[in-house]
């Protein structure tokens, strides 16, 4: 190991007043990384079922995102089309290659452009799915990986998200187990994003203004079988 | 390291207090971020126990953080990174060039990071004939007009519309002289258009970090723009800089301060962009970065732990102290002469250049305390700028006259009678000179004060003795 790592560790150190961690406390620091525990977790976010949607839904549209509820996932296509046109954007979509993307009757929306895989920063809407959304904040969390490129996060001008009500969570804390179940024990993907509504600025003039570098509108599809049955 | 003009602070202050366009510029702090802030943090109950929690989850990382960096170290490592220590800048510098240099790169985006500021990244790389191009809104208006950020999170919040219209068009060749740019909109889409270019063209894309985590090995970087996560998906190369202190145990950790991080810096809920790295893209992955590096740096922290001014190692950036400072929202963040300004500066910069360069920063506060209690790390500010106070004297480093002055006055308040004595003298005299108009124009030794306003004179009668008179009555 290099020099300076040893330099700086034995700085660290001797402004402590120790040397290397005694074993038994090196032992209760191994213990508290391989058990995370959560901190304080607000009340708001410990919410569940129709309270934790709500609160999801109202977060959410506060952070400029705007969301259509549909009953069902055969209802994207056609919640896609409708809202390209309400929006005047091209009916040009490119999809993340996510198999339940890829398996939905986009064959019915022949007006429809399609095409998938990453973005090379040419496409205006892109669609992909979320691992899961966070009702504290209205946050969604996104994952990379070979069927979800992270440049259809940032590139495209319209991004737009499949989020199942099911995978609404109340808390930040409440995503992290689910990445350990997933990738295994402090593993995480290359990249995970947390995203509260579109890309902003206030650098000129402390003005908000929307659309900075990453996409100007952010629209998200909930998907709420419950819904439909309600 | 970036050079500094911290030694010239009363200079600095006095052409800022002087520059109406800066003047006008630092005008709207109250309803743009301390309304903001009270409203976010009043709308969350649990956010002054948040703000302990995070104080705590910071205090057990920096009496363990030897264990947490090693740990850090090896989980980026497990992820196919590299983890690279560097004492000072120079050594930051040298092996963020390297890198570059091995990749090949011309050019590289940079999303914002105080510790490119603090090592003067751009300059070195630039010199070495690699392009660097800020990508934050703020970052990149100041990278054209040459000048340092001013702000922790809004850099450019000195300059405005005109002035970057100016820049753009000085630094956009082919941009149309036709084409007006007087709003911010066609300020930002031509920023946002010249910049995508960037991203896209760019061979290496350096970050700072919010937070590394010793659990994963991930960095994270926390913005609006969406420039950050541009920077660091489509290059070949990720580096990340981020000095010591930024390592916390879990993501459970973190989560705990990004809830105080966002209120406390603009007053929102939660930033945009949340993004957790871990190192370089996977084998089935259609985009991200081939090379992931951290540059891990001390520059003066390691040498903080221990002593009275460990705890500026708790802070998080926010700016939360510069926006609700007196001084600050006076002078602006250039006074400070250096990348760090106002309180967490004026505690922060005498650690890292020395009393000799900035022992005069922690003069510059009236100890209001309004930073420590907006601080979402309970940072005990006005202590530690005490401390430094304390340091100069000892130093010899303060001028003449304040020396003098303060043993005056040391010799009185340790003989109260001697010192009620001079006192009622004093406000006596005061009363008499100053009863017809009520306050004092000029006064001997006091052209500091009455240079830019008026002296109120005392009534005539000291506080001790009216407080005497008061018993006395009751």
């Amino acid at each position: 190991m290099s020099a300076a790592r040893q330099q700086i560790l034995d700085a660290l150190r001797r402004s402590l007043r120790r040397d290397v961690l005694p074993e038994a406390d090196r032992v209760a620091l191994e213990a508290r990384l391989a058990a995370p525990k959560p901190g304080l977790i607000p009340a708001r976010s410990r919410s569940d079922g129709r309270a934790r949607v709500a609160q999801f839904l109202k977060m959410a549209e506060e952070a400029a995102a705007t969301v259509t509820h549909l009953p069902s996932l055969r209802d994207v296509p056609g919640a896609v089309t409708d809202y390209l046109a309400r929006e005047n954007l091209p009916a040009a979509l490119r999809l993340a290659p996510d198999p339940r993307l890829q398996s939905l009757p986009w064959a019915g929306r022949p007006l429809l452009s399609i095409s998938t895989g990453r973005s090379d920063g040419s496409d205006p809407v892109s669609l992909t799915p979320a691992f899961a959304g966070i009702a504290e904040t209205g946050t969604l969390v996104l994952l990379s990986g070979a069927e979800t490129p992270t440049t259809l996060n940032f590139l495209p001008d319209t991004h737009i998200v499949l989020l199942e009500a099911g995978d609404i969570v109340g808390a930040y804390e409440n995503v992290w187990p689910l990445l350990r179940a997933r990738f295994g024990a402090a593993a995480m993907p290359r990249t995970v994003n947390l995203i509260t509504g579109p890309s902003r600025s206030a650098d000129i003039e402390q003005t908000l203004q929307m659309g900075a570098h990453g996409p100007r509108r952010l629209h998200i599809l909930l998907v709420d079988e419950q819904e439909a049955t309600r | 390291m970036q050079t500094a003009t911290s030694h010239r602070f009363k200079e600095n202050a006095r052409t800022a207090l002087d520059d109406p366009a800066l003047q006008k510029a630092l005008g709207n702090f109250q309803e743009n971020f301390i309304d903001r802030r009270a409203r976010a943090a009043a709308r969350l109950p649990e956010f002054d126990a948040l703000r302990d929690a995070a104080r705590d989850i910071k205090d057990h990382v920096l009496e363990n953080l030897d264990f947490y960096l090693e740990r850090f170290e090896a989980k980026v490592v497990e992820a196919g990174g590299q983890v690279h220590w560097c004492t000072d800048a120079d050594a930051a510098r040298s092996a963020v060039l390297e890198i570059c240099r091995a990749a090949g790169a011309r050019t590289v985006t940079k999303g914002k990071s105080m510790i490119g500021e603090e090592i003067a990244l751009n300059e070195h790389l630039a010199a070495h004939g690699i392009e660097p191009v800020e990508t934050d809104l703020g970052e990149y208006i100041i990278q054209l007009r040459h000048e340092p950020p001013s702000h922790l999170i809004a850099p450019a919040i000195h300059v405005n519309k005109d002035q970057i219209a100016d820049a753009f068009r000085a630094a956009h060749a082919d941009l149309d002289p036709a084409r007006p740019l007087g709003e911010a909109p066609a300020l930002l889409a031509e920023a946002r258009a010249r910049l995508r270019s960037r991203f896209l063209a760019a061979d290496v894309g350096i970050t700072g970090a919010n937070f590394l985590i010793a659990e994963t090995g991930s960095t994270v970087i926390v913005t609006n723009e969406g420039n950050g996560d541009l920077t660091q998906t489509l290059p070949r190369v990720h580096i990340v800089l981020a000095s010591l202190e930024k390592v916390v145990p879990t993501l459970e950790d973190a989560s705990t301060i990004l809830r105080v991080l966002a209120r406390s810096a603009t007053g929102q809920e939660f930033s945009v962009y949340t993004t957790f790295s871990t190192g370089p893209r996977r084998p089935n992955d259609l985009d991200g970065p081939e090379q992931f590096h951290v540059i891990l740096l001390d520059n003066g922290r390691s040498r903080m732990l221990g002593t009275e001014f460990q705890d500026m190692l708790r802070c998080i950036r926010c700016g939360a102290c510069l926006n609700h400072c007196p001084v600050y929202q006076a002078v602006g963040g250039h006074a400070y002469g250096w990348v760090y300004p106002g309180p967490m500066g004026a505690v922060l910069t005498p650690s890292l250049l020395g009393v000799g360069e900035a022992g005069h920063l922690p003069n510059a506060s009236t100890f209001c305390g309004r930073c420590e209690s907006v601080c979402p790390m309970r940072i005990p500010l006005p202590k530690m700028m005490r401390h430094w106070r304390e340091r100069e004297f000892e130093r010899h480093l303060a001028p003449a006259a304040a020396r003098h002055g303060l043993r005056l006055w040391a010799f009185l308040a340790r003989r109260p009678a001697l010192y009620r004595f001079a006192a009622a003298i004093a406000a006596g005299l005061l009363g008499a000179f100053g009863r017809r108009r009520g306050r004092f124009r000029s006064l001997p030794l006091a052209g500091g004060w009455t240079a830019h306003r008026d002296l109120p004179a005392p009534e005539g009668r000291t506080f001790q003795q009216l407080w005497a008179k008061r018993r006395r009555v009751s």
